[in-house]
């Protein structure tokens, strides 16, 4: 199971950086970018789980005596609730930031952006 | 031609150093010292049910706020860095939504002010929570602006609870100095019976005052991004 997830993460990852390597429109590269984000997210989640355990939220079914035994590792889930947020930031930042180029030069393509090239 | 093999290259390493990773992996046997601790504490020291959240707002409190201080300065740079269209100021009027879409919004958008204050309010006891609920209650803002997007919410309303709600959560956090055990401390509040809706000490009142802020700087992001848009 954890595996699977893992696998997933990590193949989330190479497709974004893959797309935004590639692509040459800028709001596709931003595309790439959220998505090499949301694979981050599955593997942090993936590792923090334990096999046959449960969510780490304590009621009848986890008891607070069993609670260590029964219940997957919560830090990586509340990395991920922080990390989900910081990644919305930071997509709305690039996309204000892609609709002010856009606004400036009039092209979203890359090779039209030269200012930094060496 | 090169740029091409050195993306190809720089793709192959990441696959190779995820490949090793994915093979080596072997899921721990038990909880670390970390979340066993936390596990084992949470009733006695928070009195939430949910460990989630009571790492959230209080074990790791001040990753919270500085959390919400990077949205709030998210929100600051997209509203600088945007411009208000020009369509709009030069009188163009927008073709109007659908019906289906506006009824439906009418019809919804208290049905989703409610969710998000009920996953808002019960962020301790099930999954949610402040930045969940939030996110809910300014997806409601998003769907009364897609039915109709002349529609203008005031940005100084908005101003006014993101800043009272984040005067609030830092006042918390230095009541915990004055009356407890340190910043953002929970024992503040009495913690109440276990599982109860008005529980665990001040994380619904945290809760609630991230919920506030949160929504209101994804609902004047959303709105600054509406404001730009050209017809």
């Amino acid at each position: 199971m954890a595996h699977i997830a893992l696998a997933a993460g990590f193949g989330l990852i190479l497709l974004g950086l893959y797309a935004a390597l590639t692509h040459r429109d800028i709001l596709r590269m931003i595309v790439g970018f959220v998505i090499a984000d949301t694979g981050v997210n599955v593997v942090l989640v993936a590792v923090g789980y334990l096999p046959e355990r449960t969510a780490p939220i304590l009621d009848d079914a986890v008891p607070v005596a069993e609670a260590g035994a029964r219940i997957i590792d919560p830090v990586p889930q509340a990395l991920v609730l922080t990390a989900i947020v910081i990644g919305l930031g930071v997509s709305a930042l690039m996309l204000a930031y892609a609709y002010r180029l856009f606004r400036l030069h009039g092209s979203l393509d890359i090779s039209d952006f030269t200012e930094l090239k060496w | 031609m090169i740029r091409k093999a050195f993306i190809a290259l720089a793709l192959l390493l990441f696959g190779v150093l995820f490949a090793t990773l994915w093979a080596g992996y072997v899921p721990d046997p038990a909880l670390n010292r970390t979340a066993a601790y936390y596990a084992a504490n949470a009733k006695p020291e928070i009195g939430a049910p949910n460990i989630v959240t009571a790492i959230i707002i209080t074990w790791r409190g001040l990753d919270t706020l500085g959390e919400v201080t990077v949205l709030f300065l998210t929100a600051a740079i997209v509203g600088m860095v945007l411009v208000p269209s020009r369509a709009r100021a030069s009188g163009v009027v927008f073709r109007p939504a659908g019906e289906l879409l506006a009824t439906g919004a009418r019809m919804i958008a208290p049905l989703v002010v409610l969710l998000g204050g009920y996953v808002l309010a019960n962020g301790h006891l099930t999954p949610g929570g402040g930045f969940q609920g939030g996110a809910i209650l300014a997806s409601a803002v998003l769907l009364m602006l897609l039915a109709d997007p002349a529609r203008r919410f005031g940005h100084k309303l908005i101003g006014r609870i993101e800043s009272a709600s984040g005067v609030t959560y830092v006042g918390l956090g230095l009541l915990g100095m004055l009356v407890a055990g340190g910043f953002l401390d929970n024992s503040v509040l009495p913690l109440g019976r276990f599982g109860a809706m008005l529980s665990a000490g001040i994380i619904p009142l945290i809760s609630a005052v991230i919920g506030l802020k949160v929504g209101a700087e994804f609902a004047s992001i959303l709105m600054t991004l509406e404001e730009t848009e050209d017809a």
